[in-house]
């Protein structure tokens, strides 16, 4: 499985989800150590099989609870459901098979993992929804060459200047910057980046270390454009707005959609590049700030108060 | 400052609002000394035009005195006391669309360009006092303006000629000249101009500069027609005559040879069933413009011409003569005008009298009165072409 650290911090402290690897570990730990007592403990013949059997349960109870103590994402969640689904067909086949020694036993332990199953399918249910990744992407084209285009880009702590819900990006080392951004419902989140590959010219890719509010990632690919037109920019984001398809739709009420966020961020991105500044009217004279297009104020010069509030 | 105001449908006040100020590094801050009242500000009036906002400074025909310049005007381009004429679309120069001369569609200048994104497929420029669907600036109907990207968008007049000789550079001269460039005017053709509008007047003067041979003028408005006459141009009233029988009389059953449509969306009078058609496909919204006058001028050309449509279109229309245009081999060619690529050669067409301006004027008003203004020009009262408003 690739490492993929969006899901990895959130699920980190995740009480369900802490609760099912300690699970895991629990049972994985007797099962490996003495498989003979724990079979016959479910009231199960100890038959080198049946032996061999409860050895491999432990062994992937073992890697279940490494993943998600270790590294937590919904495919380990997922993982258990499915031994469960083993689990639970081994027991079926037992009590059909039973001779009646330990059958209370064996039907206790078939409920008991009835109920683990249930319990690992709404966790991963609920945890793979959640936590839903998204994937924005935009392109536009700068009469600029791709070398300066990407001095524009490489500059980090410029970027809140043309990304509207960037509040603040602060370098903190070679390839280390920590981020600040306003979320919806006048939250703000932070996190710190690391860049994770750096292509003077063609490439800039970042992403957010563990313990990020919002796990995100990104890059920026220049080429230079057909016919000496300048440079075509394409931008990917991914990022997990939390409360999934709620948090999206809860983000598009309040005129935060985010592709046409991305949009408009590299438009101003084009502004700066071509004109050196984000261009600003009477009814958007936040520049960035002026965040879905509707909800303006009329097109006449501004008051005093306002003007503070456009300049801030 | 004092200001002309949209204030709801079909309500137009002057209001006291704050004096505009510098928002970006290369904008200007205007006197206005001159400005109009445009055709296609009554778009915005009735409300024909989506995003406006109770409060929005009209105006899109301005010049004046520059009374202060941003600290990104360099190299002594524009100067406090610059006597200046502004073009309606705001360019920023530095886009591929303006290095191209496409003015009107510069990639930068409108802060807002997410909506004529989804509604045209591509940004188009932002333009003073024209609603926020063109970016939300405030316009030139007013004491003061902002100029943005002022070292590109303020155009200097250094000669002594007068206010009316060079206010209309700012949009309706261009625009009627646009028009006429757009037809490859040959030697010997003749030149059919829907709409004797003060920029189907202009369009007439620059097809007959730009070599036309004879140039016919439609409209209703006796008046219109006769300002034409008043040129030598031949005149056709559609409400007389069956304009496409009365195009083929005066050219000898050819058609025109170039059809300019000064129009657009709000023509009220075509073939009475497309008509019917029209309104009622508007009552329910599906169709936003009534192309009346390009269709004719797509059926009444000759085989082989050129439509030039500078009439403005806002939306989708419905009953387009595709097949008249195919099988035909006709050119359609339009286009907001690109102003600033034609305020030069059209300044020197001013001083050297080939193009007079101020014949279309019929009415000179203070600031205050615009909303008289807006009246007399939407009902076409005491027989009104082109406003003047002075503050
Ligand atoms: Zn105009
Ligand atoms: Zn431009």
């Amino acid at each position: 499985m690739k490492t993929d650290t969006r899901f990895t911090s959130r699920l980190r402290h995740d009480p369900l989800v802490r609760g099912l690897g300690w699970t895991s570990a629990l049972l994985g730990v007797p099962q490996v150590v003495a498989p003979a007592d724990f079979a016959r403990a479910l009231g199960v013949d100890d038959t080198p099989r049946n032996r061999l059997a409860t050895t491999a349960v432990g062994v992937r109870e073992l890697a279940a609870a490494a993943g998600l103590l270790g590294r937590p994402h919904p495919a380990w969640l997922w993982g258990r459901v499915s031994g469960d689904l083993i689990d639970l067909a081994s027991l079926t086949r037992a009590l059909k098979n039973h001779d009646g020694r330990g059958l209370g036993r064996t039907v206790a332990a078939t409920a008991a993992v009835s109920a683990i199953t249930a319990t690992d399918v709404y966790a991963a249910v609920t945890r793979t929804r959640g936590s839903a990744p998204m994937q924005l992407t935009a392109t536009t084209t700068v009469t600029e060459p791709p070398d300066e285009v990407y001095g524009l880009w490489s500059d980090l702590e410029r970027l809140p200047s043309f990304m509207a819900h960037l509040d603040e990006v602060r370098v903190t080392g070679p390839r280390t910057s920590r981020w600040r951004a306003s979320a919806p419902f006048g939250k703000t989140v932070e996190w710190d980046a690391e860049t994770t590959q750096q292509i003077p010219g063609r490439l800039i890719a970042w992403r957010s270390v563990d313990g990020a509010d919002i796990d995100n990632s990104g890059e920026v690919r220049l080429e230079p454009a057909p016919g000496d037109r300048g440079t075509e920019i394409r931008v990917t984001l991914r990022y997990d707005l939390p409360g999934g398809a709620l948090g999206k739709a809860a983000a598009r009420y309040f005129g935060e959609e985010p592709h046409q966020q991305l949009d408009d961020d590299l438009r101003r991105f084009k502004q700066i590049a071509e004109t050196g500044e984000v261009v600003r009217s009477e009814g958007a004279p936040g520049g960035k700030r002026a965040r879905g297009e509707f909800p303006q104020h009329p097109a006449r010069p501004l008051t005093e108060d306002e003007l503070k509030e456009a300049a801030a | 400052m004092k200001a002309s105001c949209w204030t709801g449908r079909n309500s137009v006040k002057v209001r006291d609002v704050p004096e505009p100020s510098i928002l970006n590094s290369r904008d200007a801050i205007v006197k206005i000394t001159s400005t109009a009242i445009c055709g296609s500000d009554l778009h915005l009036l009735d409300g024909y035009v989506p995003t406006m906002q109770k409060g929005d400074i009209m105006g899109h025909e301005f010049m004046g005195e520059v009374v202060e310049v941003g600290p990104g005007i360099r190299n002594g381009k524009l100067r406090v006391g610059d006597r200046v004429v502004v073009p309606f679309p705001i360019a920023c120069g530095a886009c591929a669309s303006c290095r191209a001369e496409l003015y009107s569609c510069c990639e930068n200048s409108n802060p807002n360009s997410g909506i004529s994104e989804k509604l045209f497929g591509h940004p188009t420029a932002g333009i003073y006092g024209y609603s926020h669907l063109t970016g939300g600036f405030a316009g030139g109907q007013a004491e003061y303006a902002r100029v943005v990207f002022a070292d590109v968008n303020a155009f200097k007049i250094e000669s002594d000629l007068s206010d009316e000789q060079v206010l209309f550079l700012s949009d309706i001269l261009p625009t009627g000249y646009m028009g006429a460039e757009l037809c490859d005017i040959q030697e010997g053709d003749v030149v059919a101009v829907w709409g004797a509008g003060p920029v189907g007047q202009f369009a007439m003067d620059s097809a007959r500069v730009l070599g036309a041979e004879k140039v016919i003028a439609i409209d209703k408005e006796t008046y219109r027609l006769d300002m034409a006459a008043a040129q030598g141009y031949a005149t056709v009233d559609f409400e007389e005559v069956d304009v496409r029988s009365a195009l083929l009389e005066l050219t000898g059953g050819r058609g025109p040879d170039k059809c300019i449509d000064a129009v657009g969306m709000e023509a009220t009078h075509g073939a009475s069933h497309l008509d019917l058609y029209d309104r009622a496909k508007q009552a329910v919204r599906s169709e936003t413009d009534r192309p009346h006058a390009l269709r004719q001028a797509i059926l009444s050309c000759r085989s082989g011409g050129v439509v030039s449509v500078i009439g403005v279109y806002g939306g989708l229309i419905d009953k387009f003569p595709a097949g008249a245009w195919m099988n035909r081999s006709l050119t359609l060619r339009t286009g907001q005008c690109h102003v600033q690529k034609y305020m030069k050669p059209l300044l020197g067409l001013i001083e050297q009298g080939s193009i007079d301006p101020t014949r279309v004027i019929t009415h000179r008003l203070p600031l205050t009165e615009a909303a008289t203004g807006y009246d007399m020009f939407k009902n076409k009262k005491d027989h009104c072409e082109k406003v003047v408003l002075k503050p």
